[in-house]
């Protein structure tokens, strides 16, 4: 116990060091463009890796994977290859150039300017702001169930604890972004899931015989879950089943294309200042999403293994259907003592990472986008105001969240997730996309997307995809039901059908109404 | 099939590390590319007002 609480002091020392160091010797991304220097790969990598990871991937999708599967890697697949290989090396470099020559510091600020509509900027600015804390709440309730089942406090009060700690955190500095101190969570984070994923695979009798073991689990799966099209742990679910639909279309779909719209990630691209970082980046990036999620993956459903021999039950069943308490579960019962303490402080790092970045994003997108640009229009010198509004958004953002962690029903984590990530699919992603690469792409035709994907995922999540809808209860209300369709339509994903018509909208739309003046896009195109 | 029954999943599986070890060939294959280029004054302009942000909270 001592020692635990010795390693937990010697963490925050470091991390509070590394936040001095930075404010002291200004060490963020922008400090290092302006002074000539470019930041070291490993640093820029782990730093933007640090952003994605969260306890949302590792806790809340580590315990959908000891649920759904080895089909979960799919998206440790989609992240690898279009969170990495495609972010980085294709969308990266140009956003990053439109970013510079448009002088965009945010995400809706580069839709915003690259179309030259406040309205856009504005709505973007908002819809972030409200939906982001979900998200952040995942976040948050990753870490606050791991503290709660390992460290045996209950969980309303670890969350507040965590609160406190991160709202000290974040007036220290935290949301500067200081790349050293990222970078030092993302290794702990890397190291600490290295070593989780060589134990459990010792423990399950090596790589082939752990996966084997799985496979002859699958006599196992309860009735109950077969019914909804589980197959076993080896195999995907039943094609066309509610299972399949919730694995394909929320779980996979829903975070892997989402995650190219993220706008805290989108904002990383333009730390950078030449493209040969972003190359760079790949290599660590990919190794580093492998070892996150791809561990938290496998490890999630090796539980099962694990569990079963030593207690005779399956992971859901031991955390009490609750799946955002297997891994928690695991590491306590387990996984040795001194991994456990150091694991949480990788938990502590890796929430506190994405946590910060998602506060500056809903502050920054209430102040600069909504405030600024949606409310007062035009460009104006940036005042208190300003300032002000910015610092209320982020604390209204850490509120929101807090509500919805305390609110929110169990095994959630993962299905927050991914309804932020595939909100901002549909939302933005046609816009971001068709702009970077299509210089037809109006402003109407950006407008008409950003709105019609963003209104059809709101009525798709209100009146026909059952999880949310039975949670809003607005159907009901209206109309007496529930959902306004049946299966399979209650189990199909928002994004899966506002992404196509938020795409068809922006082409069919651009094709139509007047283009943008020349020399604008003569500007946006002149390093793309 | 790594002891996974399922195609679907062995698929998976398989993709996850042919992407990483994609990551790791473009990373030093273009570890010294892109360099070249004249966006210089732009980049100081946007990193002196990303600063200016920041610095604001």
């Amino acid at each position: 116990m001592v020692w635990n609480v010795v390693l937990v002091i010697i963490y925050f020392l470091i991390v509070a060091y590394l936040g001095y160091r930075g404010w002291r010797e200004t060490q963020t991304a922008a400090d290092y463009m302006i002074a000539g220097r470019e930041v070291h790969p490993y640093v820029m990598a782990m730093s933007y890796g640090a952003t994605f990871i969260s306890t949302s991937a590792i806790i809340g999708f580590g315990g959908a994977a000891s649920l759904f599967g080895m089909g979960i890697f799919w998206l440790t697949w989609m992240n690898i290859f279009f969170g990495i290989f495609i972010a980085f090396a294709i969308f990266g470099k140009r956003t990053r150039r439109l970013g510079h020559v448009l002088d965009a510091h945010t995400f809706p600020e580069l839709l915003g300017r690259r179309y030259q509509s406040s309205f856009i900027q504005g709505f973007s600015g908002i819809v972030i702001f409200l939906f982001m804390p979900i998200y952040a709440a995942a976040v948050l309730i990753g870490i606050s169930r791991f503290i709660e089942v390992y460290l045996h406090v209950p969980y309303a009060v670890g969350l507040l604890g965590f609160s406190l700690i991160l709202a000290l955190y974040v007036i220290w500095g935290g949301l500067k972004g200081v790349m050293y101190t990222d970078a030092f969570q993302g290794t702990i984070m890397l190291v600490m899931m290295i070593i989780l994923l060589v134990y459990t695979y010792v423990l399950a009798g090596g790589v082939i015989s752990a996966h084997q073991s799985l496979t002859d689990m699958a006599y196992l799966v309860p009735q109950k879950l077969a019914k909804l099209g589980h197959r076993g742990w080896t195999e995907m679910p039943r094609l066309g089943s509610p299972y399949w639909w919730i694995l394909i279309s929320t779980i996979i779909c829903g975070v892997g294309i989402g995650v190219l719209a993220q706008p805290q990630l989108v904002v990383r691209f333009m730390t950078v200042k030449r493209d040969r970082e972003l190359n760079r980046a790949v290599l660590i990036g990919g190794i580093f999403i492998l070892a996150m999620t791809g561990i938290a993956f496998t490890v999630g459903n090796l539980t099962n293994v694990i569990f079963y021999k030593a207690f005779g039950k399956i992971s859901v069943a031991i955390a009490g259907g609750n799946i955002d308490k297997v891994i928690p579960l695991y590491i306590g019962k387990i996984m040795p003592n001194w991994f456990g303490t150091l694991f949480l402080l990788a938990m502590l790092a890796a929430s506190m990472s994405t946590l910060s970045s998602q506060y500056h994003a809903g502050g920054t997108s209430l102040g600069r986008d909504f405030f600024e640009k949606g409310i007062r229009g035009e460009r104006i010198e940036r005042g208190e105001r300003t300032v002000f509004v910015t610092r209320l958004g982020i604390a209204l953002s850490i509120l929101l969240c807090i509500i919805f962690s305390l609110i929110f029903s169990p095994s959630i984590i993962a299905v927050a997730t991914a309804i932020f990530f595939g909100l901002c699919g549909a939302t933005f992603l046609p816009s971001f996309l068709l702009g970077l690469y299509w210089k037809g792409m109006t402003k109407a035709g950006a407008i008409t997307s950003t709105l019609g994907g963003f209104i059809v995922s709101m009525i798709w999540m209100g009146f026909y995809h059952a999880k949310e809808a039975h949670a809003l209860g607005i159907a009901n209300y209206l109309f007496g039901r529930s959902t306004l369709a049946g299966f399979p339509w209650t189990v199909i994903d928002a994004q899966f059908i506002a992404l196509p018509i938020s795409f068809i909208l922006a082409i069919v739309v651009s094709l139509f109404t007047g283009k943008l003046p020349d020399e604008h896009i003569e500007k946006c195109w002149k390093y793309l | 099939m790594l002891g996974i029954s399922g195609w679907g999943c062995w698929l998976a599986y398989v993709f996850c590390i042919l992407s990483t070890i994609l990551c790791v060939i473009y990373g030093v294959a273009m570890w010294n590319s892109g360099v070249e280029e004249g966006d210089e004054a732009e980049i100081i302009k946007w990193a002196k007002e990303e600063r200016e942000i920041e610095e604001q909270f």
